[in-house]
């Protein structure tokens, strides 16, 4: 039997949270992305390359969740948005006031490009019993996000594990 | 411009990648932070790091490793290398003032039934001697000089 809340237990297997992106897919995150990883590869700087190899410009595959991350302020928003609210949630619904993420896998799908306008959506696939860790006592929950461009093209899946904790006293 | 363009019949398994070491600082946290628009105050700044997270210092975070990895991969492939999946665990967290050290293992090299050659690659990310990130991805490569896994769309892209 669970002791999970009713509530977050309805949640999994739920697709929620869809949404299209704020903005389109543009090259001044791409290069800053670049920078902070030091990045020279020539599909995300130089032109021919880009077009002889990948067909136009595209963005790292790893930037999939860069384009969803809400801005950190916007006029008539009365909270800060969260990105990965399910992950939010669930810290929430469950009394567990810190978290960290664990465990990423991302599948890559077709390339995306500047001026590509991104749809997501995010689908709870488990969340663990309690259990003792390191930092505290918490959960484990796994969570989808699915995403897809402009032309319903698959681009790419997330899979984040996150630990949801109250620390030790 | 030319490239480095890795093609699969170079590579064997139990090949080793070349090492990659970087001393992460404040600005590497916070400029990853800020290129993957996470605004997490556990990135940026210190006091909330240790007060609530219990860390020693802010931290890497999760979207900036993913680049990192990416990063480690494609200099090693060349820009033909396309990623078709990536997964990682965190241990541990990497603090300003480590030096971080990117090693790899080709763990296995095959061609998929549409023709697409494929390298599992093993990657740790460590710090000193302690294993920091665990990953594993796979890579598409050129089977042979002329091809381009980007050029693969649809039913013949099987990450």
């Amino acid at each position: 039997m669970s002791d999970l809340p009713a509530e977050v237990q309805a949640w999994i297997g739920q697709k929620r949270y869809e949404q299209v992106g704020e903005f389109d897919v543009e090259r001044g995150y791409v290069f800053t992305t670049c920078a902070s990883v030091e990045n020279g590869n020539p599909i995300f700087w130089d032109e021919k390359a880009a077009r002889e190899i990948t067909g136009g410009w595209i963005a790292p595959p790893t930037m999939l969740s860069v384009w969803f991350r809400p801005h950190y302020w916007a006029p008539n928003r009365s909270q800060q948005a969260q990105p990965l609210q399910v992950h939010f949630d669930l810290k929430q619904a469950l009394g567990l006031p810190e978290a960290i993420m664990t465990d990423n896998t991302i599948v890559f799908g077709e390339p995306v490009r500047p001026g590509d306008r991104l749809a997501t959506w995010q689908v709870l696939r488990s969340v663990s019993e309690m259990k003792q860790t390191k930092l505290g006592r918490g959960r484990f929950w796994v969570i989808d996000v699915e995403y897809v461009n402009q032309r319903s093209e698959f681009v790419g899946r997330e899979t984040y594990t996150g630990l949801g904790y109250r620390r030790h006293a | 411009m030319s490239y480095r363009e890795l093609t699969a019949d170079r590579v064997r398994a139990g090949d080793a990648l070349p090492e990659l070491a970087v001393d992460v600082t404040a600005t590497t946290v916070v400029l990853g932070a800020m290129a993957s628009r996470d605004w997490r105050p556990m990135h940026h700044d210190k006091d909330f790091a240790v007060k609530r997270n219990g860390v020693r210092d802010i931290f890497l975070n999760t979207p900036n490793q993913a680049a990192w990895f990416e990063r480690y991969l494609t200099d090693w492939t060349g820009p033909t290398g396309r990623l078709g999946r990536i997964q990682f665990r965190m241990k541990d967290s990497v603090f300003p003032g480590d030096r971080m050290v990117f090693s790899g293992v080709v763990e296995s090299v095959a061609t998929d039934d549409v023709g697409c050659a494929w390298v599992d690659v093993s990657v740790r990310l460590r710090v000193g001697e302690r294993p920091m990130t665990e990953c594993s991805a796979r890579i598409a490569i050129p089977a042979a000089a002329g091809d381009n896994p980007w050029r693969r769309k649809a039913a013949d892209w099987k990450p």
